[in-house]
């Protein structure tokens, strides 16, 4: 071991990892176009984007959650349970109240607080009682993903006919030829961008995964921002159900499945740096496209067999963390 | 007397564009037990880890057995049968202690682990140093003066010819130590050449053959230990003109604005008190680990303590460093990369760190911290090539005046600075000397915890100096010498036990 080597110097910030997962959402857009007409059309495209919505609305609040230094293996699991509970409840509220608007309101309340709880959960144990993120998140992704088993007795949960139908335009409809999912998803990106970067929550959360102690001694509360990070998550999960439950209107042991891989996933390919101390939300949008795109080319070609779809997009994910490690992380 | 084993001859060392040895000469002779002595950073480790071949000199020569030599990294010379006892533990902290002991070179029968021979050995090592930890405990459950003979042990079982060793008694007890001083005895008598570093100058007069001063990177003087008493050697350590490097103290009696009151921090500080006045600067003097740290950073609400802070009067709750900052008082860290600035993020991002709220909510306004930028640039003499450059690319001086910004930021009446101008140059030293005394004749009342004597004394009225946690003594402007320093700090003088000053 030799120290007597002059310090590394380090790149300037713009660089390939910045613009690199641009440049192959874009490539992945050519090469759409040149195999199949279909591709840019206006059905494939909105549909493309509506079945990303779910992901995607999820890896916002992960971005936060993995800039902050920690990690959510539970978003699957709980986005099931959250959507169990709430088909659950609404179907009971329907045999009480009679059904109508006001069930569906309560049934997106509890979602919403559903989420935010478990998410809440989540972050207390690991801020409070100084769990490792990582298992603690492991053990809660199995544990929601039990209970909405046991909800649905091994079976599904199937919102009832009539809430179904009053419900479907959630997913459906859509302003200007805007489906909602769409519509949420745009709003909820360009904020949790505008938070990331112009907000003291924000530059807080890349503070404290770019350097915890240093964060504490600038008298950064970190705990209280770490817990809000999966309280954020939580409640973005809760979101990305009421947007789910009236696609399908049920809800079994397979909803959600691999959702928090998926989500992991475009943040990652996204540019944000996984040991956390930066982050950006654009980034992960980008990612979220990818991912879904690479699924949607499989599908309209058929160059590649779909069922080589995780395979290529485990590639993805390698060759973005390979292209971070040789850029953004030499420190 | 017998050829040098090892030597330095003439060996610089420059980290980046400081040098901080100047030409030093030493040599380590078969049978000889040599001493090191100076004070913190007069490059003691530096010719420690030169020597051990962690560290490649920028000039000069090292001499293997009269040969030039240059170690390809510290396990060519351990090859040799150079060994270094490192003052901050090298131990994996979940294996056991055996493993410790053999790692790396671990004893095989066939393609397994001889564990039965590695346990019997290291429990007779132990034995030797008549410590009585089970080889079979992880290094992690066993106590600090324990890792400290599980380390000698590992060195012994090497089969050394040179010995380095670093402040190995700095957390041994009395006896612990005679066991220590019966080993290097021994091993002397088995002519091994050993290097002894010490602060404790009672142990090097009795321990070593010969004593090395080094000052500021130069070798002040090298005599064998029975021609120099232990005023010699402290004379020698510190006998250092102060220039004019310090600016005028300026500071009259003023009210209390600071007042610390049996302050424990369990293990490493203990009832610690002190008072600070208006526009006053104090220094804390003592050794590095004597809890200096540890009390600022419990006034600083940074760590759980018990006792009370009182500033302006007013009760500071513990460990809640938001609250003193809110209240005025703030500390600087002496950990400046690892606690004090974010390396990977801007000039901006790190200023402002502490005090987003004050730049807007709920978006920050990113020209106010702009301009807050440029006044820091410009008030603090910040020299960045690029605004948007990484803090980690600036020179340590830079990043030492930007973290003064950041923690200045918020406007201050009390503010803890811990060692100042650690491994910055001469000329931004005299800046920050230059800030903190404008400071205080801003009205300011400033804590400067120091490890270099000539810092306390140019800058402070009135130094603390700390041992062993405790409060040694109070030293009040014409005693505030080097001497008196060294002698509270090493706890030379008697009387210091239970005189919370």
């Amino acid at each position: 071991m030799s120290m007597a080597t002059t310090a590394p110097t380090r790149r300037p910030r713009v660089n390939l990892a910045m613009i690199a997962p641009v440049v192959a959402l874009v490539v992945l857009v050519l090469i759409g176009m040149a195999l199949n007409p279909n591709f840019l059309s206006y059905a494939n495209i909105t549909n493309v984007l509506a079945r990303s919505a779910f992901i995607g609305i999820i890896a916002i609040g992960m971005t936060f959650v993995i800039t902050a230094g920690g990690l959510d293996l539970s978003v699957g699991s709980m986005a099931a349970f959250v959507a169990g509970l709430m088909i659950l409840v609404m179907n009971l509220l329907t045999d009480s109240m009679g059904g109508g608007l006001p069930v569906i309101l309560l049934g997106v309340a509890l979602a919403l607080f559903a989420g935010l709880a478990a998410g809440f959960v989540n972050g207390i144990l690991i801020t409070r009682a100084g769990i490792e993120a990582f298992i603690l998140t492991l053990g809660t992704m199995g544990i929601y993903r039990s209970l909405v088993t046991w909800l649905a007795d091994g079976g599904t949960l199937s919102l009832g006919y009539e809430m179904r139908e009053l419900y479907r335009p959630v997913y459906y409809g859509g302003i200007l030829g805007i489906s909602w999912p769409i519509i949420v998803f745009a709003v909820l990106a360009i904020l949790g961008e505008i938070t990331m970067r112009h907000t003291a929550f924000g530059r807080h959360c890349a503070a404290i995964g770019s350097n915890e102690r240093v964060a504490r001694y600038s008298s950064v509360a970190v705990l209280r921002v770490r817990l809000m990070t999966y309280v954020l998550l939580g409640t973005l999960v809760g979101i990305a159900v009421v947007m789910y439950v009236p696609r399908l209107g049920s809800a079994s042991a397979t909803t959600g499945l691999l959702w928090e891989l998926e989500a992991i996933a475009a943040v990652i390919i996204g540019g944000t740096l996984l040991k956390g101390g930066f982050g950006r939300v654009w980034g992960t949008v980008v990612g979220v496209l990818i991912l879904s795109l690479i699924g949607n080319l499989l599908n309209l070609t058929d160059f590649v067999s779909p069922y080589l779809n995780g395979a290529i997009q485990g590639v993805v994910i390698i060759l973005a963390v390979v292209l971070q490690r040789n850029t953004g992380a030499a420190r | 007397m017998t050829d040098p084993v090892l030597a330095l001859n003439g060996v610089t060392k420059s980290f980046g564009p400081i040098e901080i040895l100047h030409g030093v000469d030493f040599a380590l002779h078969p049978g000889e037990v040599h001493a090191l002595i100076g004070e913190n950073g007069a490059g003691k480790s530096t010719t420690m880890k030169i020597l051990a071949g962690y560290l490649d000199p920028t000039g000069g020569q090292v001499t293997w057995q009269g040969k030039p030599v240059a170690f390809k990294g510290s396990d060519q010379a351990e090859d040799l049968g150079i060994i270094m006892i490192h003052q901050e533990f090298n131990l994996a902290d979940h294996l056991s202690v055996d493993q410790n002991v053999f790692l790396g070179r671990e004893l095989r029968r066939g393609l397994m682990l001889d564990h039965k021979a590695m346990r019997a050995q290291t429990a007779e090592l132990l034995g030797q140093l008549q410590c009585r930890v089970d080889p079979g405990m992880p290094v992690n459950r066993i106590s600090v003066p324990d890792k400290q003979m599980v380390e000698i042990a590992k060195a012994l079982s090497r089969k050394a010819r040179v010995l380095i060793m670093d402040e190995p008694t700095a957390v041994l007890t009395e006896r612990e130590t005679e066991v220590l001083f019966a080993q290097i005895e021994r091993l002397r008598g088995e002519g091994v050449a050993i290097l002894y570093t010490s602060h404790k100058l009672g142990e090097v007069k009795r321990i070593a053959d010969r004593v090395t001063v080094l000052r500021d990177g130069t070798m002040v003087r090298s005599d064998l230990t029975a021609d120099v008493s232990e005023d010699d050697m402290a004379a020698a350590m510190v006998g250092r003109e102060l220039s004019d490097l310090f600016p005028q103290k300026t500071f009259q009696a003023a009210e209390p604005i600071l007042e610390a009151q049996g302050i424990t921090v369990p293990g490493v500080v203990h009832d610690a008190s002190l008072t600070l006045h208006r526009g006053e600067v104090l220094g804390i003097g003592g050794l590095v680990g004597s809890g200096r740290t540890e009390l600022a950073e419990a006034i600083a609400g940074l760590r759980p303590r018990s006792g009370t802070v009182r500033l302006k009067g007013q009760d500071l709750p513990g460990n809640d460093v938001a609250q003193a900052m809110r209240a005025g008082l703030v500390y600087l860290t002496e950990d400046r990369k690892g606690a004090g600035l974010l390396l990977d993020k801007s000039l901006r991002e790190n200023l402002t760190l502490g005090q987003l709220d004050r730049f807007g909510s709920p978006l920050i306004d990113r020209k106010r911290e702009e301009t807050a930028l440029d006044t820091a640039i410009s008030d603090f003499a910040i020299r960045a090539p690029d605004r948007d450059m990484a803090v980690g690319d600036l020179s340590g001086g830079n990043q030492q005046k930007l973290l003064l910004a950041k923690t200045l930021l918020s406007d201050p009446q009390v503010v803890i600075i811990d060692e100042p101008t650690r491994g910055i140059d001469i000329g931004t030293k005299q800046q920050i000397y230059a800030l903190i005394a404008r400071l205080a004749t801003e009205g300011r009342s400033i804590i400067v915890i120091s490890s270099e004597m000539p810092e306390l004394i140019g800058l402070a009225s009135r130094v603390v100096v700390m041992h062993a946690g405790r409060i040694a003594g109070e030293l009040v402007q014409g005693a505030v010498t080097e001497g008196n320093i060294v002698r509270l700090a090493m706890g030379m003088d008697g009387h210091e036990k239970d005189s919370a000053a």
